[in-house]
Order: C-alpha cells, then sequence, then structure tokens
C-alpha cells in the first residue's frame, strides 16, 4: 500500500519535472538552436527608444540607450542586428505596444525580433520600458519596466538582455559577468578588471612586480592569482569586496589557482617537494590534498562543473598534454594525442567541452575537444600566438589572448570560433583573461 | 739620477750625525770627567744607536719594494678573483626547447661553478630559470622551475651545500633579448646565477 502510494507520488514529480524541462527546452529551442546557436544569426530589429517629453536631454539617453543595446545584445553572438536606415516605421512616430506595431513592417525587411523601448527621465529618476516581440507571431516576449536612478540606464540594458537571452536560451547570459586580464599599461604586469564586454577597465593590483593568472572563485567574491611581489611566484587570495586576503609562499613555484565550482576551495601548483605537482587548498590558503603524484611537470589544473573531475596539463609521457583526472577514483586519462605541446585547459561551465591551446609549427592556437576526447576543432588559425583561453559562465564564448595585430591583446569569439574580435584597447600588452560567473551585486 | 741624489743626500745626513755625536761626546767629556770606560761605553752605546738607525732606513726601503710586489699581486689576484666572479655570474646555462636535461659541456661550466663555490664558502647564490616566448606562461613558470632545479640538484651532486642554493622560476617573464627568432630563443632559454 505504502509502496504504491510512494510509486505514485515519484510519477508525480517525475510528470512536474518533464513538463518543466520540455517547457524551458521548449522556449531555447524555438528561437536558438542549442547545438550550434550560432550557425544561423537571428535578425533583430532595435528601433530607437521613444521619449516621453521629446526634449534635447532625454532623445539623446534614448539614442544612446538603444545604441547601446544593439551592441550589448549583438556581442552575445546570437542576434544579427539590422541597419536602421532599412526600418520603415520610426517608434518616435509609432508605438511601441503591440496594439500599434505594424508587424508587416518589420517582417518585411527580415526581423525575427524586435525591440522597442520608451524612456522618461524626470528630476533624478530615469524610467525605461523595454519589450520584446516577435514580429512573425506578432506576439510579445517580454516586457519590463524599470525605474533607477538618473544615469543608470547601463544596468537596466544589460537587466533586459538577460531577461531576453533567459526567454530565448533559458539560462541568464553573460551580462553580470566581469573579465579579470593582465595588462603591461603600467610598465609591470598587473591585474586588471572590467566588465563583460570590456567596459569600464579598472587596475586591481598594484604590485610594480610581475602578477599573474587571475582566477575568480565561482561566487565573483575572490581573486586568486600569482605575483612576484615578494620577489618569487607566489598565490595570493584576495577578497575583492574584504579587500582581505591570505598568500601562500611555499619554496619554488605557486602558480595556476583554479577553483572548485560553488566551493571556496581550489586547486594550484606547488613545487616544494622539487617536483611541480597540482594540490587542493582551502580559500584561506591551507593544503589540504596532494592531487597529483608523477615525475615530471603537472600544472594547470581546471574543474568540471560538477567539481568532480579536473583537467590538466602533464608532461608524464614526454610532451605537456591534457589529462582528465577523477578525483573519486584517482583515475587518470589523456586527453590530448594531437600535437606536442598542449597547455592551458579551460572545461566548459556546461561541462562537455574542454578548450585548451596547442602549439604547432611554432603557433600557437585555440582548440576546443569534447570531454571523451572526440570532435577536436581548431577554433583559430594563422594568427600568430592564440592563448589563455577562458570560458563565460554560460558556456557560449570563448575569450583568449592574441597577437595577431602585433601586440598581445583580449579577443573574444563564440564557442564555435565564430565572430572574433578584440574585447578592448588598452596601452600595453593584454594577457591571461579570466572570466567570472554572473555576480549579482 | 734620483737614486744617486739619495744616496748622496743619506751620506750627508750619517756624516752631520757624524760630527754632531762627536761633538757631544767631547762637551760632556769636558765639563763632567769621567772614566775612560764610561766615555767608551756611552760612545759605543750611541753609535751603536746610529747605526740602528741607518740599518732601520735600509729595511724600509726593501720595505717599500715588497710592498710594491705584494701590492701588485694582490691586484692581480683581485683581478683574477673579480674575472672568475665575473664569469661564475656571466656564464649561463642553456637549454633546449621544452627541455631541464643537462648538456655536457653545461655539466662541465657547473662543475667549474662548483669549483668557484668552494672556494668562497660565504657565498650563497640563486638560480634563476628562464624560458622563451614560446609556449604558455603557465607552463613555462613550471618549465623553468625545472630547469632551476635540475641545475640545483647538479650543484648539490658535485658538493655545495644545499643551503647556499636556492632557486627562482621567471619562465617567460624576463626574456635577455627580445628578438623573435631561434638565435634570441635559444639564449632566453637559460639558468642565470645571481650572488645573494
Amino acid at each position: 500500500m505504502l509502496k504504491k502510494l510512494f510509486v505514485r507520488v515519484l510519477y508525480c514529480v517525475a510528470v512536474i519535472f518533464c513538463f518543466e524541462g520540455s517547457h524551458i527546452a521548449f522556449a531555447g529551442y524555438d528561437y536558438i538552436d542549442i547545438t550550434n546557436p550560432f550557425l544561423r544569426k537571428i535578425p533583430v530589429a532595435v528601433s530607437y527608444f521613444k521619449t516621453f517629453s521629446g526634449n534635447f536631454a532625454e532623445r539623446k539617453t534614448a539614442q544612446e540607450a538603444s545604441d547601446l543595446f544593439s551592441s550589448t545584445l549583438e556581442f552575445t553572438g546570437y542576434f544579427k542586428m539590422l541597419d536602421r536606415a532599412a526600418f520603415l516605421e520610426d517608434a518616435h512616430s509609432s508605438g511601441t505596444t503591440a496594439s500599434n506595431i505594424k508587424f508587416y513592417n518589420w517582417t518585411s525587411i527580415g526581423a525575427e525580433l524586435l525591440i522597442t523601448g520608451a524612456i522618461l527621465e524626470n528630476a533624478n529618476r530615469l524610467e525605461m520600458e523595454l519589450r520584446l516581440y516577435d514580429t512573425f507571431k506578432c506576439k510579445l516576449i517580454v516586457g519590463k519596466k524599470y525605474k533607477s536612478r538618473l544615469g543608470d540606464q547601463r544596468r537596466i540594458v544589460r537587466r533586459f538582455c538577460s531577461e531576453i537571452i533567459e526567454h530565448l536560451t533559458g539560462n541568464r547570459g553573460i551580462f553580470d559577468s566581469r573579465i579579470a586580464f593582465v595588462s603591461t599599461g603600467s610598465g609591470h604586469k598587473e591585474i586588471y578588471i572590467c566588465d563583460f564586454d570590456g567596459y569600464n577597465p579598472k587596475r586591481f593590483t598594484f604590485n610594480k612586480n610581475i602578477t599573474l593568472s587571475p582566477a575568480w572563485s565561482s561566487d565573483g567574491r575572490c581573486l586568486a592569482f600569482t605575483s612576484y611581489l615578494r620577489g618569487h611566484p607566489d598565490l595570493y587570495i584576495k577578497n575583492l569586496t574584504q579587500k582581505s586576503g591570505t598568500i601562500v609562499a611555499k619554496k619554488g613555484i605557486n602558480i595556476t589557482p583554479a577553483w572548485v565550482p560553488n566551493r571556496f576551495e581550489l586547486a594550484a601548483t606547488f613545487s616544494f617537494s622539487g617536483d611541480q605537482e597540482i594540490y587542493m587548498l582551502t580559500g584561506k590558503g591551507k593544503i589540504t590534498k596532494r592531487l597529483t603524484i608523477n615525475k615530471g611537470i603537472d600544472s594547470s589544473p581546471s574543474w568540471s562543473p560538477d567539481g568532480r573531475k579536473m583537467a590538466f596539463v602533464s608532461k608524464r609521457h614526454g610532451t605537456p598534454q591534457i589529462y582528465i583526472k577523477d578525483v573519486g577514483s584517482g583515475h587518470v586519462s589523456r586527453l590530448t594525442y594531437q600535437g606536442r605541446y598542449n597547455t592551458e585547459p579551460a572545461w566548459s561551465p556546461k561541462g562537455d567541452k574542454i578548450a585548451y591551446s596547442g602549439m604547432c609549427k611554432g603557433e600557437i592556437n585555440i582548440f576546443v575537444i569534447s570531454v571523451d576526447g572526440r570532435n577536436l576543432m581548431r577554433l583559430t588559425e594563422s594568427s600568430y600566438d592564440n592563448e589563455s583561453p577562458s570560458w563565460s559562465p554560460d558556456g557560449s564564448l570563448i575569450l583568449f589572448s592574441s597577437t595577431r595585430k602585433g601586440t598581445a591583446g583580449i579577443y573574444v569569439m563564440t564557442a564555435y570560433g565564430t565572430d572574433q574580435r578584440r574585447l578592448l584597447s588598452m596601452p600595453g600588452e593584454q594577457t591571461n583573461p579570466a572570466w567570472s560567473a554572473n555576480i549579482y551585486r | 739620477m734620483q737614486k744617486r741624489l739619495l744616496i748622496t743626500l743619506t751620506f750627508c745626513f750619517f756624516v752631520s750625525v757624524m760630527l754632531f755625536t762627536t761633538a757631544c761626546t767631547k762637551k760632556v767629556v769636558s765639563t763632567a770627567p769621567v772614566t775612560d770606560q764610561t766615555a767608551e761605553d756611552s760612545t759605543a752605546q750611541q753609535v751603536e744607536e746610529i747605526a740602528g738607525d741607518l740599518e732601520e732606513s735600509t729595511i724600509s726601503e726593501a720595505d717599500a719594494a715588497a710592498l710594491a710586489a705584494e701590492a701588485l699581486a694582490a691586484e692581480e689576484r683581485a683581478a683574477q678573483e673579480n674575472a672568475a666572479r665575473e664569469k661564475f655570474i656571466n656564464e649561463d646555462i642553456y637549454f633546449k626547447f621544452d627541455s631541464s636535461v643537462l648538456s655536457l659541456s653545461s655539466q662541465d661550466t657547473l662543475k667549474l661553478k662548483g669549483i668557484w663555490m668552494m672556494q668562497y664558502s660565504d657565498v650563497s647564490v640563486i638560480i634563476e630559470g628562464h624560458c622563451d616566448e614560446r609556449g604558455t606562461s603557465e607552463y613555462n613558470i613550471a618549465l623553468g622551475d625545472r630547469r632551476a632545479e635540475s641545475v640545483k640538484k647538479f650543484m648539490v651532486d658535485i658538493g655545495i651545500a644545499q643551503e647556499r642554493l636556492t632557486t627562482i622560476s621567471y619562465g617567460e617573464e624576463r626574456p635577455l633579448f627580445l628578438e623573435h627568432n631561434e638565435d634570441a630563443w635559444a639564449k632566453n632559454r637559460r639558468v642565470h646565477f645571481v650572488l645573494e
């Protein structure tokens, strides 16, 4: 009797789960093909945002906000932004709601999605109404009204972009993430932090020495990195908000930190034993466990999203290659066989792929390989050195550093290697990009 | 010419001193008559003193020459020591790409460095491991560490106390040559010694 009831409950739960699952999947597959979302870009029209008063300042804000909206949305790589010169409707004269939008004016120029907006500025308040329409179904997909302080349009635009991406793909996207990187602009390698799109870069370290390899904790609160501040490559763990931290300064090297997802723990490479090995340590810097035991270099750990497996570089068979260790069972398997120099593994947050940098004929390129060793794909080519891949929190984009323009800079591309572009321009050389998770402040 | 002048001057000095002492003695005799024995004694004593003076001046001359020779030798020795020190510091150990293996000639160089370190037992050194710009920066720090460690191990094996040897890896962060060619890369793949 009790058993029957249990089975029935289990059945209900399963039905609810399936329904939930299919609902999300449906929302995603309807617009963006998850298997390769960048094969076909969705044509989107972002009309100029309407102003309530029509005064000059408000019009200027509206124009800037709609341009920002376009570039923010375009950054994802999912969309093709339609040229406003081709628009048949002007939002200033027509409406922003379904009842007064002539959808055929948008479908006839090829738009599948339409974004309308309205802006009201008064005293020190800013109000924005933003809507996303399916032009073929003549239907509102999502609409939101935001109220904030004057000048807060960037935050509002990003918030609505997250909304759009969530409706189209099922996850929140990248708009609340940040990027840490190394720049030589000051004359020394120091760590800087900017927004996901390269906006607002700020210097984070003032060590006046070599500082390298920033790594975010998965809550985005801590940054671990290596610095020669005290003359040796020591490991620093810093809390960004509290400005507190720890230094791990063992004899030899203290490098390549990698936080375990959703835990206050990280792996890093130390050589105090006389051999470069990977160890686990707490966020407070206490070494708890040795993860590799092998003569020769073992370094550069990167964790699977569930924290159970670790990809790393090992020279155990003569050349540096990527290996995967199952931390629970201790089993180690070799992942890469092509090429004689494969380093810097980065496990995708989706869990299915590993990006790494491989050297061939003196050139370093970014590769992506499935965790089972199949589907090897080269994402960059014939463009000097492309190093340090780092995934966006949703696994849709990859950051990397490249010397394609002479001096090293930070570039971004889709997970399939398309839409390669420079993230930001700054004096000096930029390397070692690290993408954080979304940080909700 | 100068030597002759010196001799003449010394002679004049000697003669005048002799004359002066004789006059003095005479004076002493005339004012206070003493026995021959005492007079003779005091004269002998004074002559001896003068002779002592002379001898001193000759010794000092010999001393100057010895000192000059010694200074020259010391200078030569210092120059030799300096050269050995410079050689110790400037002679780097080179490696093949992605390798921390010591070649036979590197081992010979390290043996000479070991001999030097045995001579100067108070010296401690930092062994710096470097890489060329190729490869990735993370891996190169590990590789530089390996290079420094393999040099350190060799030095310990030939009898240098390991407390005197500290290693540090700079990876590819401090290249000596900035060109992007094999020549520059070969010179950048090095272990460099720094005196602590």
